[in-house]
């Protein structure tokens, strides 16, 4: 039985794990299970009214289809009203800056600000300044707070399952995260989010691709696949950005396939129960077979569908936990 | 586990035995009051409410050989405040039953009915799950201060209560014991 806790949340805006401590990020996994629930009602309405009345401004300088969209929904399911503002039709390109933008947003009277930006740092320069809660979908190659919560939400839900245990952690939970780390902020906020769940995590990629002294995170390095699978309960490929093919980073993409690509030759040496997971979107039969990413092992859906769930719990925690008011 | 033995300044409104007369005179009222039993369903509004519900349920079967489906609301989701803490509400637990409430009577189940606002947050999330024929209240204890147009269909006992004066009910499958206590306090935050 649950002992009641006194645990709230005190923070205006989510803007990377970070600054979480484990406390934190427990208490949104915790929130997180009744909004799965909301999304799997199997009659009448996919949604709650705990955001009712607000407005969520969904702000992306970066293209996005999954986050963009999971973050709109999410919204919608707390019945918020929601406006989107794509870069490309917005003020920047005629030179307004961040700060003026959003106080032009903030005059019509917006409660969240879910911002997208090429940039490591800038939601947290307008969090400083500003009224609203800021949600960093993505800064630069620094974090995507949200991606690492929904994941590790994903990886404990395997976990409770496999031990039949309701109540078990990442404690001790070996994580391989395999390709580009370097330009990769999803493995940033993964990484930081594992060490303080207490998972043990290790990287796998080419040289290139991996940040000088990132041992330093607390983590294994390891430039040979199989030995990153070995043992892993958790097999974890990163989406390799084609885009910067032409970098010179790796020699060829057909060697990138022939070394770290995760596929069922590769899985021979996987613990049966090991899950496979991605971020998504996926470059199929490059970083992930498409036999694997379909296969029986992914959990690749599971986590767009948790990705709803995690933002609604953020977004319920950043509005409606006990804060001083403004 | 709470500590078992009452604060000092605890009356029992309610012992063991006065509770089970209770819900078995609530039962015997819920059956009277439902012509088609076989529509009804009860919710508990979580944390007591379930076993009361569970309880009930029991009876009813045992009075009339049907038994009626059981589930759980948590009524987070729905609430105009959140007091209590963002955190110790979840803790609760999370709204599930396995019917479907619509034509259904749905009988919410709760230990003590107060301000009315968690039964209104309760008879909304019902409503978000589809269109019962009609949403009726059983309570343990009525301990006035409503704030809200609400009232018990089934009551098992009604006080009045100033608001220095705490209503706690304690069920076995929680805490060990069946019991209604008073209990006067002036340091006792609001907030169930």
């Amino acid at each position: 039985m649950p002992t009641s806790r006194e645990l709230n949340w005190s923070r205006k805006d989510l803007l990377g794990i970070e600054e979480l401590s484990r406390e934190e990020i427990e208490l949104i996994l915790d929130t997180a299970p009744q909004f799965v629930a909301v999304s799997e009602r199997e009659s009448g309405i996919k949604k709650v009214p705990l955001l009712q009345g607000r407005l969520v401004v969904n702000w992306f300088y970066e293209p996005s289809t999954r986050t963009r969209t999971s973050f709109e929904l999410a919204a919608k399911r707390l019945s918020a009203d929601t406006l989107a503002i794509a870069a490309s039709s917005s003020s920047s390109v005629k030179g307004e800056t961040l700060h003026d933008t959003l106080a032009n947003i903030e005059a019509m009277h917006s409660d969240v600000i879910i911002l997208r930006h090429g940039a490591a740092g800038a939601p947290h320069i307008l969090a400083a300044r500003h009224d609203s809660h800021i949600i960093n979908a993505g800064d630069g190659r620094h974090e995507h707070p949200t991606q690492a919560l929904l994941d590790a939400f994903t990886m404990r839900n395997h976990i409770r399952a496999l031990r039949e245990d309701p109540t078990a952690g990442l404690d001790g939970v070996r994580v391989a995260l395999i390709g580009d780390i370097e330009h990769s902020r999803v493995a940033r906020s993964n990484i930081m989010c594992l060490k303080k769940l207490g998972a043990d995590v290790t990287l796998c990629g080419p040289s290139t691709l991996m940040p000088t002294a990132i041992e330093r995170m607390g983590v294994d390095v390891t430039h040979n696949l199989r030995e990153a699978i070995d043992g892993a309960d958790i097999i974890y490929s990163l989406r390799i950005q084609l885009e910067r093919q032409g970098d010179g980073l790796f020699p060829s993409l057909r060697e990138y396939i022939r070394l770290f690509r995760v596929d069922t030759a590769a899985l021979v040496h996987a613990k049966p129960e090991a899950i496979i997971m991605h971020p998504g979107p996926i470059n199929r039969d490059i970083e992930l077979s498409t036999n694997v990413a379909d296969g029986p092992r992914s959990v690749i859906l599971e986590q767009v569908s948790n990705g709803v769930a995690i933002r609604m719990a953020v977004m319920h925690l950043l509005v409606n936990g006990k804060r001083a008011k403004k | 586990m709470t500590e078992m033995t009452p604060p000092d300044e605890a009356t029992i409104v309610m012992d063991e035995a006065a509770m089970a007369e209770t819900l078995r005179r609530m039962a015997r009222e819920i059956v009277h009051g439902n012509d088609v039993l076989e529509d009804l369903a009860l919710l508990g509004i979580l944390r007591r409410g379930r076993p009361l519900a569970d309880r009930l349920a029991d009876i009813i079967q045992e009075l009339t050989g049907v038994a009626p489906p059981v589930g759980s609301l948590a009524t987070t989701l729905y609430r105009d405040d959140f007091r209590g803490g963002i955190g110790s509400a979840m803790d609760k637990g999370n709204t599930h039953f396995d019917f479907n409430v619509d034509g259904r009577t749905i009988l919410l189940v709760d230990d003590v009915l107060a301000a009315g606002r968690t039964i209104r947050a309760a008879m909304d999330e019902v409503m978000d799950y589809g269109r019962p024929r009609r949403i009726q209240l059983a309570c343990v204890v009525d301990r006035g201060g409503r704030e809200l147009p609400i009232r018990a269909d089934y009551l098992g006992h009604s006080m009045a209560t100033t608001p220095n004066e705490w209503v706690t009910t304690r069920l076995h499958e929680i805490d060990g014991e069946d019991a209604v206590l008073l209990t006067r306090r002036t340091d006792l935050e609001e907030g169930a």
